[in-house]
């Protein structure tokens, strides 16, 4: 709560907060299209990638104003992107391996860049370091000024383009069929990916700013199948985790920043996919439990159906012994006759043996044509999956 | 009559590998035509290069007599169900606005009208029911019907259609068949990827054969004989027509 005080009080705290803030949401929601196109390891090679792009940036400079420095994160970071494209396209190296040559060559290169500006006699260069895992505690006010207005810009042109970028993540085949410029659309949804992956490298660091991509809209996504309350959701989530984890790192102990807030965007995710309704593993296995009980009382029905189709009275009383026979991997049948006995389907007769009674027999019928229906229509939606 | 689409020199290449081989092609207006030929025929290929999807070595498309790029609004394209992620957050009415987005603009969203224009083009397909259902809940035919639907709302005088009946269900095929009907009594030409041969000259005014080059295309009555088939597929055309065809004398002495 202390904490949480001087977030208003404290400048530099306020500062951080801001800061964090504004990447996450950036973040957040250009990260939704790149997880829904399936670009979540572009994010990380574009990240690894501006490191040189930071490096070469202050040597021919020599300045450390964020502006400078994210210029040059983003120029490395596209031509990463370009050479990835330029790589599937003219050799025989595939998608993912030139991904991953590229995060790696550059990334390299920015280490042995970076090394060489560390020997440099020169008492500026101090920080430069941090771009590797982050550091909030360094924000000052001019770098929230040039996060936010970067990523207003961002999430502006995202809101222009909205159902054009929505069609190219969607059908871009289609889209091109009724005339839009695809190409540009994803240069120009690729180039806003940039820039919120670059507005976040000096406080997550260029190590695991591919985090913040990836893991808002995975935790978004589990809440909602619509794409405007995705990006919402994801916006929140991802500013949240910015927000907890810069104010942790900077506040109380010397944490690098970009670790902590991969910590707190976790715990979003983890929960996100326990939880969330539909989705969420606990949701589910709730689901599935309640279906499995209810499957099995079916089967438990239909097997004394079955019996008693044998005989010329439907209700004729069959003992819980034959019934255990017929479903060997049940476990003893009792307590389902039992809940079918409550629900009025079948009465005890003597000790041990069940008659069905009439309502049993109407839903014994009706689970019968239901079935025949239902599987047939599920069989033919399967066959359209596999193709 | 009219001619709704006329391809000629049509030529397509992967790296030298030839996948459609100087193509020519007339289509009639307000006709169905149905393209049919073996798997790698380049069936898919030749309905994306009359589109502009994939990059020509030589040839031309004319749509009316005027080039293709000039005459995008009067097209509509069915793409192949399974090239979309069925798993998109987004809903059944919003698929189907986006066969609007061309004729809305830059800069500007779908609004009541597009919303009403696209429940009746869902209603056409019989899938009003399902407009505000997440799209990853549809069976096949369902999806096959709401990509039908966003062909619809193009309102195009010139439909191409990628294997819509491809893996459906019967209630769909039926849907598909009566809609197709429809298009062409309101005179509109429909060119359509299809592989079952039993159901060419059922549902279809003309076909093409296809293998790589163009092997026969006109009426049905006239194009689609044994002599035809079997020179698009080879010697397996003995099972394909093997039921349909009453007089298969000649058919059991090939291959």
């Amino acid at each position: 709560m202390d904490l949480f005080q001087q977030l208003f009080t404290d400048y530099t705290l306020r500062t951080v907060a801001l800061g964090a803030a504004t990447l996450g949401a950036v973040s957040g929601a250009l990260g939704t299209y790149a997880v829904l196109r399936r670009q979540s390891l572009l994010g990380d090679a574009i990240s690894h990638a501006a490191l040189p792009g930071i490096a070469l940036a202050f040597l021919l400079t020599g300045s450390k104003l964020p502006l400078v420095l994210m210029l040059g994160a983003a120029l490395a970071g596209w031509l990463a992107t370009l050479l990835v494209m330029a790589v599937t396209n003219m050799t025989r190296v595939k998608y993912d391996s030139a991904l991953g040559l590229m995060l790696s060559v550059f990334f390299g290169f920015g280490l042995v860049l970076l090394t060489f500006i560390q020997k440099l006699p020169n008492a500026n260069q101090a920080g430069l370091d941090t771009f590797l895992f982050g550091q909030a505690a360094a924000l000052v006010q001019r770098d929230v000024v040039t996060m936010a207005g970067l990523g207003g810009v961002a999430l502006l042109a995202m809101g222009c383009f909205w159902k054009e970028f929505k069609l190219l993540s969607f059908d871009a085949e289609f889209g091109k069929s009724l005339g839009f410029p695809i190409r540009w659309l994803d240069v120009g949804l690729t180039t806003l990916l940039v820039i919120a992956i670059v507005i976040g490298l000096q406080t997550v660091g260029v190590v695991l700013m591919s985090a913040m991509i990836i893991a808002p809209p995975a935790a978004a996504r589990q809440w909602t199948d619509r794409l405007g309350l995705m990006v919402i959701l994801s916006m929140v989530f991802g500013a949240l985790a910015g927000v907890s984890g810069a104010l942790l790192s900077a506040g109380t102990t010397n944490l690098p920043t970009g670790p902590t807030i991969v910590l707190c965007v976790s715990i979003v995710v983890i929960g996100s996919m326990l939880l969330a309704p539909n989705r969420g593993l606990i949701w589910r296995w709730l689901r599935d439990r309640r279906s499995g009980r209810r499957l099995r009382l079916e089967a438990v029905l239909l097997d004394l159906y079955a019996l008693a189709a044998q005989h010329d009275h439907r209700d004729h009383p069959h003992a819980e012994a034959v019934l255990d026979a017929m479903n060997p991997h049940m476990g003893p049948t009792r307590r389902k006759l039992q809940a079918l006995a409550e629900r009025g389907f079948i009465r005890p007769v003597e000790p041990a043996q069940w008659a069905l009674t009439p309502g049993g027999i109407a839903e014994a019928e009706r689970l019968l044509r239901s079935r025949d229906g239902g599987e047939g229509e599920r069989e033919k939606g399967r066959e359209g999956e596999d193709r | 009559m009219e001619t709704a689409i006329e391809v000629s020199d049509l030529t397509v290449a992967y790296r030298d590998h030839p996948v459609l081989w100087d193509i020519d092609l007339d289509v009639p207006s307000g006709v169905l035509m149905a393209i049919v030929g073996p798997n790698g025929a380049g069936k898919t290929t030749l309905i994306k290069a009359i589109l502009g999807l994939v990059k020509t070595a030589a040839g031309q498309v004319l749509i009316f007599d005027k080039p293709y790029e000039k005459q995008r609004h009067r097209v509509g394209y069915v793409p192949q169900r399974g090239s979309v992620d069925w798993d998109f957050p987004t809903s059944v009415l919003d698929v189907v606005m986006m066969g609007l987005y061309g004729k809305i603009g830059w800069l500007r969203r779908p609004g009541r009208r597009e919303r009403a224009q696209a429940l009746d083009a869902l209603k056409k397909v019989g899938m009003d029911a399902f407009a505000n259902r997440q799209i990853s809940q549809l069976s096949g035919g369902q999806q096959q019907r709401v990509f039908l639907a966003r062909a619809l709302v193009q309102d195009a005088d010139v439909y191409f259609m990628d294997e819509p009946f491809q893996g459906v269900d019967a209630t769909t095929e039926r849907a598909i068949i009566a809609l197709l009907r429809e298009l062409r009594g309101r005179g509109k030409t429909v060119l359509v990827v299809h592989h079952d041969l039993q159901t060419v000259p059922e549902y279809f005014d003309e076909v093409m054969l296809l293998n790589v080059r163009r092997i026969a295309s006109g009426p049905v009555a006239d194009v689609f004989t044994d002599d035809n088939l079997r020179l698009t597929y080879g010697g397996r055309v003995a099972f394909l027509k093997a039921q349909q065809s009453k007089d298969d004398v000649p058919l059991a002495k090939v291959g």
